[in-house]
């Protein structure tokens, strides 16, 4: 769970309620803080703008939206796979933030908390689907017959070459939920084995070796995808 | 690190290559995959893997009528 709540610090800069508009774009422009670039940072800006957002400025809480928003969609769409219910959750997982923002304290990055946040939303959605997921502790615990497959055979050299984007999706998307979360946070997202600890509440050894098992999963999806092909 | 690391068999690294990894060991530098091309070609693939994820799946814009739901849902809860 995020953060217990404490009072946060008010920014005496606020501002009135902005009323309806799109927030202010944010990632990829030059004009703007990345916070793409690296996770888990952020810069003094960023920091200016969540003590105004926790402090009840629309505007504020608007940039904070537009500044995390491909992050925290794109990994709703990695998880769940659907637009529509990437979107869902999404929106879900902003309300949440809006809703709690004020308890964060700053223990962890403000991303690495919203990331904690958006993965409880996520985790919830996959519950109500019916997949065996209670919590993340479920989910950083695959099933043995889930794990990856012990084949000591040689590499597949064809894995060396150019892996198609598809392939890498479907098999992504098959992976069970705990290693395609930590397989998204890793390799796609780019957070470092620590701050997944902080947001799964693991030990980083145990991010570490979870991290290895989906991509030896991967790895074993990718050349059976391969192995039709061939025969083809 | 064990003396016998390098003489191990590629199932015996293999078997052990989680827990080393999550113990925090490089598991590029064992003396194991130090003379094994085998595992060493294992231990690239999977780092393949890890490469291509970062550039074939780049984050994706969320449609503006999410935050157009958001806005609406703060404010029916504001009241």
């Amino acid at each position: 769970m995020p953060n217990s709540p404490s009072p946060a610090q008010a920014s005496s800069r606020s501002r009135p309620n902005g009323g309806a508009e799109q927030p202010p774009a944010a990632e990829g422009q030059a004009d703007q803080p990345s916070v793409a670039a690296r996770p888990g940072s952020m810069d003094s800006a960023e920091g200016d703008v969540l003590a105004r957002a926790q402090a009840g400025d629309h505007q504020a809480f608007a940039h904070l939206y537009a500044l995390h928003k491909r992050r925290i969609y794109s990994l709703c769409l990695r998880m769940v796979g659907n637009v529509a219910e990437a979107e869902d959750l999404t929106q879900e997982a902003f309300l949440q933030l809006h809703r709690k923002i004020a308890t964060f304290r700053g223990d962890s990055a403000f991303s690495t908390w919203l990331h904690r946040l958006a993965i409880n939303v996520v985790l919830m959605q996959l519950r109500k689907k019916g997949l065996s997921l209670i919590s993340l502790d479920e989910a950083m615990e695959p099933t043995p017959e889930e794990g990856p497959s012990r084949s000591f055979g040689a590499p597949d050299l064809t894995l060396t070459g150019a892996i198609d984007r598809l392939a890498l999706e479907r098999a992504v998307a098959d992976l069970p939920a705990g290693y395609r979360l930590i397989f998204i946070l890793h390799d796609v997202e780019g957070f470092e084995h620590n701050e997944i600890a902080s947001m799964l509440d693991c030990s980083i050894g145990n991010s570490k070796s979870q991290l290895h098992k989906a991509r030896l999963k991967l790895r074993d999806a990718l050349r059976a995808q391969k192995r039709p092909e061939e025969r083809s | 690190m064990t003396g016998d690391a390098d003489r191990m068999s590629c199932a015996e690294f293999q078997a052990q290559l989680s827990e080393l990894i999550e113990s925090g060991e490089d598991a590029a530098t064992h003396p194991h995959v130090q003379g094994c091309d085998r595992c060493r070609a294992l231990l690239a693939e999977l780092e393949t893997i890890a490469e291509a994820a970062r550039q074939l799946f780049p984050s994706v814009e969320p449609p503006d009528e999410v935050w157009t739901q958001i806005e609406s849902a703060i404010k029916r809860e504001g009241k």
